[in-house]
């Protein structure tokens, strides 16, 4: 738990903890029905999306900047940048 | 006076010019004013905007528009320009998009007018509403229980009679199974229909956006206006747009629907049971001939989906990191910034996020992740088969009706079984339907779905609209 936890940069309560590990348990020994499947028919995992069709690389206009930056949480708006605590020197 | 209550009138109405858009705008926003106190179908109605809209479509009269002056709720997980878009989360509580999603454009240029944001399951992870950071949507056939989920608020929005339309989204059924709870019509489009650009994301392989209707015209209409290719969607299809109100007659002469039975012993309630019987039997007298098939794999949906759903969510929400957008906590360090910020996701999406990081991590990745895919090309394997020999594939929508609020919270599992049926036609990108096909003794409502091959929603439209009229459903008393 505390491992998956770390990969996914998720803070668990202790409770959420204990909960959690008995309930993805159940969850993942219900999910290991596929593995009596046998799928040595099938060379690649499935696809179902269309074609991804590629379109010509042309510029157009993106959002304007200082209306993306008003959404964080913090911004420097005049230099466009967002802020983020120290990383380096600390 | 009396307005009129469906799209297809409402258009009419306002294009003779009997009646105002902006007069069709207060009707609606009066009777969620009456209403949605008790059933909690919207996060926020937009009644300055959606009058101001309504409005300008009086001075304008743009004449081809097809929903003009119709008004439509939209789940909370579809970007709307200046208008807050919470997707059910705690951490997208004050988000504010700088962008429309396309189906949102696509509205606008159809006419519509937009009421306003439904209630959903956070992130659209859940069957019942309850997953959502702002509390529960309850079912208007019976308020102690799930209007179903995650689109539950724009379900109710429909069977409650506050809006003629609504939009939703799906990964494995959240618009057919809110649809057959509360006896509304609902719509799952082929993989690449419609475009995804401005839904945020869950399971990219797997998520659709949808109509809600009263009507199958209604839905048609709907659905038109919102299907069609897009460049900013790289999935999206290239494939013509037919009129899909064409055809709507009620024969079904030479329509050959599968009817997959041993799959209807799974927990499948009696009173479910009668009422897809009556509805197989609607068909019938439409002129479809019914044969037994097989789907060998499609009993495996529900695992598959939840490998292949999960491992797709934990990384499209990696994104919700506390730096962009969205919420931050308070913290020294910038590692402390991500795991407190993030600690705010409600309990399911946690599990989910989980999951779906288990699954993809190294050591697991070949045994969960790519063997669920495989299994995921056999379900398609199954429907191609069945596709040979038939045109249209029915079940009930769902083994229940509406189960009470709280009662599966607690058992993540039984709340993902409510989904045992609807997950295969998003694994499979296929388009499916659910039309309401009576009532059980409790009079809660119970749904049919249909499945059809790519790009065949005309057929699901025909044979939605036949049921339609010969099991119309009354509407829940509070509509």
């Amino acid at each position: 738990m505390a491992r998956i936890a770390t990969l996914a940069r998720l803070e668990l309560t202790p409770d959420e903890t204990t909960r959690f590990a008995g309930q993805l348990t159940a969850i993942l020994a219900y999910a290991d029905q596929v593995q009596q499947v046998d799928t040595s028919a099938i060379a690649a995992p499935a696809t179902v999306a269309p074609a991804a069709s590629m379109r010509e690389d042309v510029p157009v206009p993106s959002l304007d900047r200082d209306v993306v930056l008003s959404q964080a949480p913090a911004a420097d708006r005049p230099g466009g940048l967002f802020k983020v605590p120290r990383v380096l020197g600390s | 006076m009396s307005l009129p209550e469906t799209a297809c009138e409402i258009r009419a109405a306002i294009a003779d010019g009997s009646v105002s858009a902006v007069d069709v705008c207060r009707d609606a926003l009066d009777r969620i004013g009456r209403i949605d106190s008790r059933l909690s179908a919207f996060l926020h109605v937009d009644e300055h905007g959606a009058l101001a809209r309504a409005a300008q479509l009086d001075r304008d009269r743009p004449a081809a528009a097809p929903l003009l002056g119709v008004p439509v709720a939209l789940k909370d997980n579809i970007c709307t320009a200046g208008v807050r878009t919470t997707a059910g989360s705690r951490v997208l509580e004050h988000y504010v998009p700088p962008y429309s999603a396309a189906v949102v454009e696509r509205l606008e240029r159809a006419g519509a007018v937009i009421i306003g944001k439904t209630n959903c399951d956070e992130f659209a992870m859940g069957s019942s509403t309850e997953h959502s950071a702002f509390g529960p949507t309850r079912n208007p056939w019976a308020e102690d229980r799930i209007p179903g989920g995650s689109s539950g608020g724009s379900a109710v929005a429909v069977a409650a009679g506050m809006v003629p339309l609504a939009l939703g989204s799906e990964t494995g059924g959240s618009i057919r199974q809110p649809a057959a709870l509360c006896g509304v019509l609902g719509l799952k489009p082929t993989y690449g229909r419609v475009s995804r650009y401005g839904l945020i994301a869950f399971g990219s392989s797997l998520d659709q956006i949808g109509p809600f209707a009263r009507t199958s015209r209604d839905l048609a209409a709907l659905f038109g206006a919102i299907a069609g290719a897009d460049q900013r969607d790289a999935t999206s299809a290239a494939e013509p747009v037919p009129d899909y109100a064409a055809g709507l007659d009620g024969d079904l002469t030479g329509l050959r629907v599968g009817v997959p039975r041993e799959l209807l012993t799974e927990g499948v309630e009696p009173g479910v049971r009668d009422a897809f019987d009556a509805g197989l039997r609607a068909l019938e007298e439409g002129g479809a001939v019914l044969r037994d098939i097989r789907l060998p794999h499609a009993s495996l949906a529900i695992p598959v989906y939840y490998l292949v759903a999960n491992a797709e969510a934990s990384s499209n929400l990696a994104r919700f990191d506390g730096i962009r957008y969205g919420t931050r906590a308070d913290a020294g360090t910038l590692r402390d910034v991500y795991y407190r910020s993030r600690a705010r996701f409600g309990a399911e999406v946690k599990r989910r996020i989980m999951i779906g990081t288990f699954v993809l991590s190294a050591g697991y990745y070949d045994a969960y992740y790519v063997k669920a895919q495989k299994v995921r090309a056999l379900i398609r394997q199954d429907y191609d088969g069945a596709f040979a020999e038939v045109d249209t594939v029915a079940l009930p929508t769902t083994p229940t009706p509406a189960f009470k609020i709280g009662e599966r919270t607690e058992d993540p599992l039984q709340m993902y079984l409510s989904d045992v049926f609807t997950a295969a036609a998003n694994l499979a990108g296929l388009p499916a339907i659910s039309v309401p096909c009576g009532l059980t003794s409790e009079r809660l409502p119970v749904g049919l779905q249909l499945t059809a091959r790519a790009f065949d929603e005309p057929t699901l439209f025909r044979a939605a609209h036949a049921v339609e009229t010969r099991l119309p459903i009354p509407g829940p008393a509070s509509r």
